[in-house]
């Protein structure tokens, strides 16, 4: 069973906002002992979403938690949004695909970097990606 | 018949500044360094004169009324300075404060009825509330401007293209690379490339901290149009950690050479113009 044991939840407007909220999930990735590389790969995946929001999503809101899993810590961030969803699920995990010009790999490259991923969608209503970074995974 | 609070205020005026410098010097946030006494008596001044001159018209509690624009303007006008002169909010809401402070005290100097008091005193504060909202809206635009120009020349400064050898340049990027930034990167690299005649670009992202795919798009875009321009472009500085990050995350840079620091990349661009970094053995005479 997951616990979540801090929670944090940050507005995201505006470009600027990507750099602050990229600095906060540092910070906590750095308080479970992540390491470097796993904390770059959140960090990376965490800056995918984020971007996606804002362009896509017309922002959002992010939520930082830290979890636990037995002896395991990890953080989970869930990012929602409020815009037009996506249509075709399947579609936007595929590399390469996209609509808005970008190389395509926002979403499928996220889900590569992180040990859990988890994407809801419904056309009119929003988007919500969830994604879990265990600090030794 | 109502109360004419305007009229005695008028009268008051001398009155109600002595009060209202006697309390901003009184106060412990007296900003000397920032503002001498006789400029900001100027500005007390100022500001009364033209507050009292507007209370005589009937709509008090209507802010939105032309009469009130010459009191608005001059109050945003000191917001926006203290802002730049680097006030406080405390501060400049002490300032606003404490003419509502001086009012109210004069009021209640001056009125005997204690309703009437009540009444006119609760109109002075909803004036007052009003203008303190105003204040802190233009001293936030004030300070929200300073940040602006502050971002502007941080990108200004924080993308230098230096000539590490004839025929080389190097250009080492700290901070994330966005949209905006990458424009100004782009024009002083391509700008300089033609200048120098420079056929080595050498393009370090030791000091970016997460490379996205939005990033390598930017990193990309810069080195074609390097290639463009006839000159061959680097990208150094890559950390471990960053590699296997752009791994997973599927951007192929494979047709860009990446180095992982400066100097081999600088060493690399040597062999490229053939030419050799040797110690020299100094001999005595």
């Amino acid at each position: 069973m997951i616990i979540s044991l801090s929670k944090d939840n940050i507005q995201v407007i505006r470009e600027q906002d990507v750099v602050l909220l990229r600095n906060r999930v540092k910070e906590v990735a750095v308080k479970i002992k992540m390491g470097l590389v796993n904390q770059t790969k959140l960090i990376t995946a965490a800056s995918e979403l984020l971007r996606n929001m804002l362009r896509y999503g017309g922002g959002g809101f992010c939520l930082i938690e830290i979890v636990s899993k037995g002896r395991d810590n990890g953080v989970r961030l869930t990012f929602t949004d409020k815009g037009p969803g996506i249509p075709d699920l399947s579609l936007a995990m595929k590399d390469g695909y996209s609509t808005g010009r970008s190389l395509g790999l926002g979403l499928p490259g996220a889900k590569r970097l992180v040990n859990e991923f988890d994407l809801k969608s419904k056309v009119g209503e929003g988007t919500t990606v969830m994604i879990l970074k265990w600090a030794n995974g | 018949m109502s109360f004419n609070s305007h009229k005695l205020l008028q009268k008051q005026k001398k009155n109600i500044l002595e009060l209202w410098m006697k309390n901003q010097l009184a106060d412990e946030g007296l900003r000397e360094d920032l503002i001498s006494n006789e400029d900001l008596r100027a500005q007390s001044e100022e500001l009364i004169s033209s507050l009292v001159n507007n209370l005589t018209s009937d709509d008090m509690e209507d802010l939105d009324g032309d009469n009130w624009n010459p009191v608005i303007e001059i109050l945003g006008g000191i917001a926006i300075t203290r802002a730049r002169q680097g006030f406080s909010p405390r501060e400049t809401g002490r300032f606003v404060f404490s003419l509502k402070d001086a009012l109210l005290t004069v009021l209640q100097k001056e009125i005997a009825d204690a309703k009437t008091l009540f009444e006119e005193s609760s109109k002075i504060s909803r004036v007052m509330d009003n203008l303190s909202i105003i204040t802190f809206e233009t001293f936030i635009k004030g300070r929200e401007e300073v940040i602006l120009r502050q971002t502007d020349e941080i990108a200004e400064i924080s993308t230098p293209v230096i000539r590490v050898w004839d025929g080389i340049l190097a250009l080492p990027i700290i901070g994330t690379l966005d949209s905006s930034r990458t424009q100004i990167v782009m024009e002083n690299l391509l700008q300089e490339i033609v200048e120098t005649g420079s056929s080595i670009a050498i393009l370090d992202i030791s000091g970016v901290p997460a490379v996205d795919s939005l990033v390598a798009q930017h990193l990309i875009k810069t080195v074609s149009a390097t290639r463009l321009m006839g000159a061959e472009c680097i990208i150094s500085g890559i950390r471990p950690e960053i590699a296997q990050t752009v791994v997973h995350l599927g951007i192929d840079l494979s047709n860009i050479i990446t180095k992982a620091s400066l100097a081999t990349a600088l060493a690399y661009a040597f062999k490229v113009l053939r030419l050799e970094v040797k110690r020299t053995t100094i001999t005595k005479n």
